[in-house]
């Protein structure tokens, strides 16, 4: 599956990376294949360390499948930024998704869920310990 | 000479252009036969009627409705009858069975009793044929041919009839439970709860759950409490449901407390083995708000503390 994607894997990624505020947006656009992926975090990584993030949302809205590998990258991707001091947020997950998600027994723990890009900033501005039961928890 | 062969040939042609339609219950032998059954029916519409009307009484059938009921419902359903065997159609006796069992149903008539009285009429005509044409064995034979066909066909259609509107009954009913049964209310802001009360199957599971997750991105709940006071029995199906929807809720951004287990389902679910360890559960419904309260940084006091 790489290697019959490597050509495509040279194009620009259709995930954009913005930095805001001491924290890293970065929206996928469109399905991602498993080298797309493994490109998106090799990518996100780096900028993470070059903009001495402290948070980090990923917003998966438009995607249609997350399946076994994207859940296990976008793991990977929270425990390498924990590791750096960056928080992580995944926003966005339709509920069609998280359905079938949950059906196939993918999982995104310890990994932090909020619904919308908004939630997830204010989760990060709570200073967010990824894992706790809630968001709420820290603004109480 | 010329037009008489003509005249002929046309018959023929009719006849079997009628042969192949499904609708006609006779055969071109026996079609003479029908006006005269039906004037049979016709005059003796009285005494037949009210024998059939005798025999369903003393089958203790229909009981729940009083005589004077049957005895119309009886005239109605034989005029039906020989209108069928007039016309070849079952159009109207099925339109009028139909609206019969709408009527009947509640009143807790089952299947078993109509079929029953369908076949008492059956029985009852053909009684009455036999008597007339006793004498001529084959004669009667003819009617027979002409007289079963279109009973059986009158038989199937009414029972049929009665099982559509039972079963148009039940699809109902099951609509308008599922609907009613899953409402996903808004308490404070960012808190829902969910009471579930009933048996939960399979599909109403899954209908709950997509009810739940459209919920939490409406209203942009953060916290869920899902009340199953309401659920008689959790089996191990439901139990990874529950826990299913808990999963899934959290990766739209909202915590789950479930509320209202009773000590039995507990202990079910210990049995059975199933993991809680990520549920946050929490004793009553009650409970269960004032534990989301506090996770959403609510507090609630009585005004007369407050002003204290």
């Amino acid at each position: 599956m790489p290697n019959a994607e490597w050509s495509r894997s040279e194009e620009p990624l259709r995930v954009s990376i913005l930095a805001q505020g001491g924290y890293l947006i970065a929206s996928i656009h469109t399905a991602l294949d498993d080298s797309q992926l493994l490109r998106f975090r090799s990518d996100l990584l780096q900028r993470i360390g070059h903009d001495r993030a402290r948070g980090v949302i990923i917003d998966v809205a438009a995607l249609d499948v997350i399946d076994s590998f994207a859940c296990h990258t976008l793991r990977s991707i929270a425990q390498v930024a924990r590791l750096r001091g960056a928080d992580t947020v995944i926003v966005g997950i339709k509920p069609e998704v998280a359905l079938t998600m949950v059906q196939l027994g993918a999982s995104l723990e310890p990994v932090h869920t909020a619904l919308d890009l908004e939630e997830g900033l204010e989760h990060l501005a709570s200073s967010g310990l990824s894992g706790s039961f809630l968001p709420g928890e820290d603004l109480a | 000479m010329m037009s008489a062969v003509g005249q002929k040939g046309h018959d023929v042609e009719e006849k079997e252009s009628t042969e192949g339609a499904d609708d006609r219950i006779l055969t071109e032998d026996d079609t003479s036969l029908l006006p005269e059954l039906v004037a049979h029916l016709h005059d003796n519409r009285t005494e037949l009627r009210q024998e059939w009307a005798t025999r369903i009484d003393d089958a203790h059938l229909l009981s729940a409705m009083t005589p004077q009921e049957v005895f119309s419902e009886v005239t109605s359903v034989y005029d039906n009858y020989v209108e069928v065997l007039e016309t070849g159609s079952v159009e109207e006796l099925r339109r009028y069975a139909r609206d019969l069992s709408e009527r009947i149903i509640p009143r807790g008539v089952e299947t078993n009793d109509v079929i029953e009285i369908v076949l008492l009429l059956r029985d009852v005509l053909a009684r009455s044929l036999f008597e007339k044409y006793r004498d001529d064995f084959a004669l009667l034979n003819r009617v027979l041919n002409a007289y079963e066909p279109a009973a059986n066909r009158i038989a199937i259609t009414v029972a049929g009839s009665f099982v559509e509107e039972r079963e148009r009954v039940i699809r109902q009913q099951q609509d308008s439970l599922r609907e009613l049964s899953t409402p996903v209310l808004q308490v404070r802001e960012r808190l829902l709860i969910l009471p579930i009360i009933g048996v939960l199957d399979t599909d109403r599971a899954r209908q709950l759950t997509d009810q739940l997750l459209q919920g939490i991105r409406t209203h942009r709940a953060r916290v869920v409490v899902i009340d199953i006071t309401g659920v008689p029995d959790v089996d191990e199906a439901v139990a990874d449901h529950l826990v299913k929807t808990v999963d899934a809720s959290r990766l739209m951004g909202a915590g789950v407390i479930i509320t209202g287990l009773s000590s039995e389902i507990a202990q079910t679910l210990v049995t059975i083995g199933v993991d809680l360890s990520k549920m946050n559960t929490v004793g009553d419904l009650q409970g269960g708000i004032e534990e989301a309260e506090r996770l959403l940084g609510f507090r609630v006091v009585r005004t007369d503390d407050a002003k204290r």
